[in-house]
């Protein structure tokens, strides 16, 4: 099934690249997953969620006397107390008056906010309780649709910022509006992508213990984010290293949204305040509501200047993002496709209208991709639009844009260099799987049986290696330039391996990825090889897995520490053995002389002089065998120009999606009859690993594409808050899938290996929606917003007849 | 406080007698009063299957039933589906064998639909591993490796998994 060129000259992998058991597997099929709703602390609290009914509302008063006095109810925390005692979290833009605390104060901003917490001796006492709680409110205007949140008659989400839009920036790269007026053809159109989310089967869940004796705070919390120990430490008022995260905990799936800051101030405050262990999970309701993990709602706006021959030298996007109520990191999400604005195209010059608004909703947080998947989405669908208008072939119009091998590093519009690639191989490869001219057949087959179908492309880019670039980019005052990670690698006196990360997981399988990586680079057997997660005040620093950047990484950081205890044993040898360095050879552990094998020594001979005989060491060397490695992102360092011009991600993925797909002609339903996804992330260290992210990522993006919405009412109340009415895909509606393998290595990493944590996502919804738009192009219909559910299919098929009837009336 | 309620129940072969309030869920009990944190709360409404339980022989949805609702019966959760301590099941070690798990949370509802398939189907096809799973719900995996996972664990004697 996979083709690989492997770097030339290079010796061959021994672990990498191979199939290998992944090491978290074992404790989760036997039931023995360790997650945070899993603590148990003696003594502990639960809370339960008071939420705001209303889409924004004046808090008028709290009554709580009726719950105190309730059986087992330990407290009653209002927004009044909280806002008080800690300090609030501020977004990612410059937008001092933004501010976000756990509970609501005066004002609540979106229903489902939380206004008041109640505590108790068990959850279900505190549900209880919440019930007698009252709360008056005095209900003010809302605002929901993002362009009615631009009018200036709208009501203001916070009326102390001025403003609905947080922040608003227009990037101009190159001579745009020069370009386009010297193209032969100008095509606008617009595109929506509806709020949606990644949505994991686990809610947030947290537990806090605080000890007056050590006066340190223990978070146990299934959280996925850069600098959470530093963020909940500094809202608490407390030093950073007055906060221990427990980073082993294991968390039920993230793919971006488990941030929890706000959860975990409540429950730390609460574990203070009380001096007893406090835990929240969210229940599904709490978690869809008042989660704030919400996602990316955006219209588009774009035109596209091109010429006969399809080749698009100009394009003008305005991205407009309603982030919701309050703003985390959320507005950053139209940052990253910075680094990727153009796809994998040779378009020339760029304007770039990126505005984010909020609206009275439940705030959105970071999605896998970071923004990259509807930003992808948009140019696909441009893509799609300019072969339509020229009659011209989908593939041979992409084909016409893709950048070319010889091209690389390729430096975008928007001042990013792709590192490396070999797209129309890529693509090729998934046609050839996917047999394009038997697909063809078939479509048309099923056509002429009086079936909508249709085939759908997609050519798209993962930007790995996660930097935060964008974060200077969107905030002049924020000068942040570096977004390390970081391992330790130890080997004790039995000469066993253990490495050290400093973040949880979520899936990724890093343990299997760092002990595969010191395994390479010890040539030591991988199995041997203990990973443990170190608790924040234990680690190294880390920045979390977030934008496909562990491979590359915590890989990188790993391979670093494994390469200075490789360094050192061979300067030990080289002074035990009396000969330089050049002349050794490591094997297995072991080093001899070249030239005399006999004159060797045995890992455990070594290990041991290490540990135990410091008059054998080399002067100077550090006795006991251990080695960190901080490594700084490939490409990082540096701050964006004056035009906004900055290297975003150091390494970029790439994939291809085909797909066959029909419309029900009865319920218009969609179904899949074949999907090929051509993939290249680098050398993978993982097979087994990048294929599941790459399989789940597209069954992500298919619900996207098809199913998954946080609708709301006209009056801001939540229409999606169950699994019954926001649907995530199952096992039939996520079809077989044909992997498809490439290796293009990034030349800036260890092995190189690319990031592919985003893989699928970022490609199939564009590709489905390509295949969608293909199948109902025999009714002259099209649709252009997200998610294409049967409704929406029948709409703008019903639409479309009912333009033809009034065509055809006109006519006669 | 409402009054608690006796009941009597076998987990994993092992009795238990407890008191529980009649709103207590089986999933809370499982978790909270038995420690067996295998089995997972995932939507509390029946629709994602991470809390999936074998009731006697039949699979069913542990945080929709009450635990004083069981009283009587066997129960399987995840903990028991190994053959004894330090042995997987042929299912739980095919799960690891294709990579069927990412995050692990909705693994042991999984592993309990697809248990609960063997029994009745010992060699399903694609098709019926997809239905049976269908009830379940994984945002990880794209349940592709999952369907591998069953075909691995019911493939004749001496073929090996197909990759």
């Amino acid at each position: 099934m996979s083709s690989k060129q492997v770097l030339s000259n290079a010796k061959p992998f021994k672990y990498i690249g191979k199939h290998r058991r992944a090491v978290e597997h074992q404790r989760f099929v036997l039931g023995q997953g360790h997650f945070a709703a899993d603590i148990q602390r003696p003594g502990m609290l639960h809370v339960a969620l008071i939420s705001s009914p209303y889409a924004s509302a004046k808090i008028l008063s709290i009554d709580a006397k009726a719950a105190l006095d309730m059986p087992g109810v330990v407290d009653v925390l209002s927004g009044e107390e909280l806002w008080a005692n800690v300090d609030a979290t501020l977004p990612g833009v410059d937008a001092p008056h933004v501010t976000r605390y756990p509970l609501a104060g005066t004002h609540a901003r979106y229903a489902g906010e939380w206004v008041a917490a109640v505590v108790a001796t068990s959850r279900a006492l505190a549900e209880d309780a919440a019930e007698w709680v009252n709360i008056e409110y005095e209900v003010l205007p809302h605002v929901v649709d993002p362009e009615e949140a631009l009018l200036p008659s709208a009501p203001l989400v916070h009326p102390k910022h001025g403003s609905n839009v947080i922040f608003h920036r227009h990037f101009v790269w190159g001579e745009v509006d020069q370009e386009m007026a010297a193209c032969t053809h100008q095509l606008s159109y617009r595109v929506k992508w509806a709020r949606n989310s990644t949505v994991p089967i686990e809610t947030f869940a947290v537990a806090c213990e605080w000890s007056d004796a050590q006066g340190v705070m223990d978070v146990w919390a299934s959280i996925q984010m850069p600098k959470f120990p530093d963020q909940v430490a500094k809202a608490l008022r407390l030093p950073g290293n007055a906060v221990r995260v427990h980073f082993d905990v294991d968390v039920g799936g993230s793919y971006g949204v488990k941030r929890g800051l706000k959860h975990t101030i409540l429950v730390a405050y609460l574990a203070k305040k009380l001096g007893r262990p406090v835990r929240l999970v969210e229940d599904r309701l709490e978690n869809m509501r008042g989660g704030d993990m919400q996602g990316p709602d955006r219209i588009f706006d774009v035109t596209l200047g091109f010429e006969p021959d399809g080749l698009v030298k100009c394009m003008k996007m305005r991205a407009l993002d309603d982030i919701g109520a309050y703003s985390g990191r959320s507005p950053l999400q139209l940052g990253k496709p910075v680094g990727a604005i153009v796809g994998p195209y040779t378009i020339h010059s760029v304007a770039y209208d990126a505005m984010a608004v909020m609206t009275n909703k439940t705030p959105q947080e970071a999605v896998r991709g970071f923004g990259q998947a509807p930003t992808n989405y948009a140019i696909e669908s441009g893509m799609d639009k300019v072969a339509r208008f020229l009659q011209m072939d989908r593939i041979a119009l992409r084909k016409r844009n893709l950048i070319a091998p010889d091209q690389f590093p390729y430096l975008i519009p928007s001042g990013t260099h792709y590192d490396s690639g070999d797209y129309a191989v890529v693509f090729d490869k998934a046609l050839k799987e996917a047999n394009i001219e038997e697909l063809i057949a078939k479509r048309d087959r099923l056509r002429e049986q009086g079936i909508l179908a249709g085939i759908g492309f997609s050519t798209c880019l993962e930007p790995s290696g996660g930097n935060s670039s964008f974060e200077p980019l969107f905030n002049p005052k924020n000068d942040t330039t570096t977004w390390m990670d970081s391992c330790l690698v130890r080997v004790d006196l039995s000469g066993s391996v253990t490495a050290l990360m400093g973040t949880s997981s979520s899936g990724q399988s890093h343990e299997t990825l760092v002990s595969t990586v010191v395994a390479e680079v010890l040539d030591r057997d991988p199995e041997g090889i203990r990973v443990l997660k170190a608790d924040s005040l234990n680690a190294l620093p880390s920045n979390s897995p977030v934008g496909s950047r562990m491979a590359i990484m915590l890989g990188g950081a790993a391979a670093g520490a494994a390469k200075k205890i490789k360094q050192k044993l061979m300067r030990l040898a080289a002074h035990h053995l009396k000969v330089r360095e050049e002349e050794l050879v490591y094997e297995g552990g072991a080093i001899h002389v070249a030239s005399d094998p006999s004159r060797a020594l045995t890992w455990a001979a070594l290990i041991e002089i290490m540990h135990r005989k410091y008059h054998l060491l080399p002067p100077g060397m550090e006795p006991g065998l251990q080695e960190k490695f901080v490594w700084e992102v490939p490409t990082g360092g540096g701050l964006p120009t004056a035009e906004g011009r900055i290297q975003m991600y150091p390494c970029h993925s790439f994939e291809s999606h085909v797909i066959l797909a029909s419309i029900d002609p009865g319920t218009f339903k969609v179904h899949i009859h074949r999907y090929v996804c051509g993939h290249d992330c680098g050398v993978m260290i993982s097979p087994d690993v990048v294929h599941g992210m790459t399989y789940g990522g597209i069954a992500h993006g298919l619900g996207a594409a098809l199913m998954e919405k946080f609708a709301y009412s006209e009056d801001g109340q939540l229409l999606a808050g169950t699994f019954m009415d926001y649907l995530l895909p199952s096992a039939h509606e996520v079809p077989e899938i044909t992997i498809v393998d490439h290796c293009t290595p990034s030349p800036l990493t260890e092995f190189g290996q690319k990031g592919s944590g985003e893989a699928g996502y970022l490609g199939s919804p564009a590709a489905m929606a390509s295949a969608i738009n293909d199948a109902l192009s025999p009714l002259g219909a099209h649709i252009d917003h997200l998610p294409m559910t049967p409704q929406a299919l029948w709409q703008a098929c019903a639409s479309q007849s009912q333009a033809l009837d009034a065509k055809h009336a006109l006519t006669i | 406080m409402i009054n608690k309620q006796a009941i009597q129940l076998r987990v994993n072969g092992t009795l238990y007698e407890r008191e529980v309030e009649p709103r207590t869920t089986l999933v809370d009990f499982l978790r909270d009063e038995l420690a067996l944190t295998g089995t997972h709360v995932g939507c509390e409404h029946g629709v994602c299957g991470a809390c999936s339980v074998m009731l006697n022989d039949e699979p069913i949805r542990s945080c929709c039933a009450f635990a004083v609702q069981v009283n009587g019966a066997s129960i399987t959760t995840v903990e028991g589906l190994a053959p004894q301590r330090g042995v997987m099941s042929k299912l739980q070690d095919a799960f690891c064998e294709t990579h069927a798990l990412q995050c692990g949370y909705c693994t042991p509802g999984m592993l309990v639909a697809c248990h609960d398939l063997l029994q009745h189907t010992p060699h399903p096809t694609k098709e019926e591993v997809r239905e049976a799973i269908s009830g379940n719900l994984c945002r990880c995996t794209g349940y592709q490796q999952i369907v591998d996972a069953v075909m691995l664990a019911t493939a004749p004697e001496g073929e090996t998994h197909v990759k």
